[in-house]
């Protein structure tokens, strides 16, 4: 313990990062489970990896170059879906096994560049520092802010397209804001959990909120709520028994959805 | 009359190379009833989603009037299980006055049912919950995709009766989509059969006698003329309502 000073700020920064992170995932995830797009948020997840390859190669900012990426992948995802010929579970479970290999290929071929593969796969929480707190925040406060204007019109859409379009709801901007949302809360939710349990972080917490909430709203606030409980939790069990962050946390996310599963009062 | 709402011109989509619809024309006038009937596959989803301008037409012009709302009632509604949400809440995502909300589920029966989760309506509730939001924003014309699906037949009646009320309350156009056919006599104005094209079109009563109907609906065109002989009949009869009933096995004659 002669680092005792060091520890808890580490331990600081990992918390409010984490925070800051579930509370955002835990309304955007929401939306993925209503709208049945777990496999899609797995595939703009592991695309991301490809993100930061191309931000090495081009020295660019890795968290614009994730994104970028994301977002590149949303549009071609949302292409392919209007044509109707390939099934899309097994169209996406294609794009999201390639680009997961690929990004990794990529990132072993680089020359000159070491990283640690296993803090892009599972996140490396305990290593973010001020300016990725910062970051993070940033990131969350605007993707809020944009959920919140299009919380209508996306939930309208979301019950049925067709009636929403009716009523005038613009569904392709909501659509496209949709997917920039995604692909801006990938691009934070990385370091936290890593690439391959981003997902987790939407669903699980949007999931056990739903057995506590009779309204959207209220499931995405309970939502934002379990998903920093489980972020405390992950923290304080990789504090006290050396487990790695990232899958602590998923797991204590699991094991409140377990717990939620008792209580049938709204189901 | 005003000018009509809508007018269809010889509209075309296709569907990979294959024709959905093959140059439907179609004229709805405000206050005018129409039932759009038609088997399976025969387009008369496209035809609403066109109406509706929810998909590109291939040939032809669509004529709207500028002055059209449109009152959406989709045939059934999917929410997926996990999404939490009261009939009150689901007419606020269109209608932020609370006011407007209650007085609209007033009027289609179920105001009692405001705070209760859409997923615990029974399927004519279901269905007025849908009607309350078609008719949210005061529409002069109401498009009703199979309004009285997965309703038992009391509940049907009860609904198409709220339905022609609401006609009259809003003096909107209706448009509805039904395999009914006793119904699809009864309160309409006009009947479009549809079959990938216009195969018939006209009031009720010529609709139901043109050649083209009675091969596409064979079987059920005949229990429908037997339906309106015996009901005009009843009619007639006032008080012999039982005698009818006896009536009935050697009333082909008539």
């Amino acid at each position: 313990m002669k680092m005792d000073l060091v520890m808890i700020d580490v331990l600081l920064f990992a918390l409010l990062a984490g925070i800051g992170v579930a509370l955002i995932t835990g309304p955007l995830g929401t939306f993925i489970v209503w709208r049945r797009m777990a496999y899609f948020g797995d595939t703009l997840a592991h695309s991301s990896l490809l993100g930061i390859a191309l931000g090495l190669i081009f020295s660019l900012n890795t968290t614009l170059s994730v994104i970028f990426t994301c977002l590149v992948f949303a549009l071609i995802l949302v292409g392919l879906e209007q044509n109707k010929n390939l099934a899309s579970d097994t169209l996406l479970g294609i794009l999201s096994h390639t680009s997961l290999a690929f990004g990794l290929v990529v990132i072993t071929l680089m020359p000159n560049v070491k990283v640690d593969l296993m803090s892009l796969l599972f996140g490396d929480l305990l290593t973010v520092n001020f300016k990725d707190v910062i970051t993070v925040y940033i990131i969350s406060t605007i993707t809020l802010l944009m959920l919140v204007k299009i919380w209508d019109p996306l939930l309208a859409i979301t019950i049925d397209e067709d009636l929403g379009r009716t009523e005038g709801v613009k569904f392709k901007l909501v659509r496209m804001m949709f997917m920039l949302l995604i692909a801006l809360v990938i691009a934070v939710a990385m370091k936290v959990v890593g690439v391959l349990l981003i997902t987790s972080l939407l669903i699980i917490p949007a999931a056990t909120a739903r057995s506590y909430s009779k309204t959207p709203e209220q499931m995405a606030f309970f939502a934002s709520l379990i998903g920093s409980f489980s972020v405390v939790l992950g923290l304080l069990a990789s504090w006290f028994i050396d487990t790695p962050a990232g899958p602590s946390i998923v797991l204590s996310a699991g094991l409140l959805f377990l717990i939620s599963l008792t209580n049938k009062k709204n189901q | 009359m005003s000018s009509p709402l809508i007018t269809l011109n010889k509209v075309s989509k296709y569907h990979n190379t294959k024709e959905t619809l093959s140059s439907v024309s179609l004229t709805i006038n405000p206050g005018q009833i129409i039932t759009l009937i038609g088997p399976n596959g025969a387009g008369k989803t496209t035809l609403v989603k066109i109406i509706l301008n929810l998909i590109d037409i291939d040939e032809g012009v669509v004529f709207r009037s500028p002055d059209l709302r449109i009152g959406y009632m989709p045939q059934k509604l999917h929410i997926d299980q996990t999404l939490p949400i009261t009939l009150e809440r689901f007419l606020r995502l269109t209608e932020k006055n609370t006011k407007i909300c209650s007085e609209v589920l007033e009027e289609v029966g179920i105001i009692n049912q405001m705070k209760c989760p859409l997923s615990s309506l029974s399927g004519g509730e279901m269905q007025r919950a849908l009607l309350a939001r078609a008719i949210l924003h005061k529409p002069n014309f109401l498009v009703l995709d199979e309004p009285v699906q997965g309703v038992d037949v009391a509940g049907q009646e009860a609904l198409y009766k709220l339905i022609e009320e609401l006609h009259r309350k809003l003096n909107c156009a209706v448009l509805m989509v039904s395999h009914d056919l006793h119904v699809v006599m009864s309160s309409t104005n006009e009947v479009l059969c549809l079959n990938n094209h216009v195969c018939c079109h006209g009031r009720p009563d010529q609709v139901s006698k043109n050649p083209a109907f009675i091969e596409l609906f064979g079987e059920s065109t005949n229990t429908y003329t037997t339906y309106t002989h015996h009901h005009d009949h009843k009619h007639e009869l006032h008080g012999e309502v039982k005698l009818s009933k006896l009536d009935e096995n050697g009333f082909s004659h008539d």
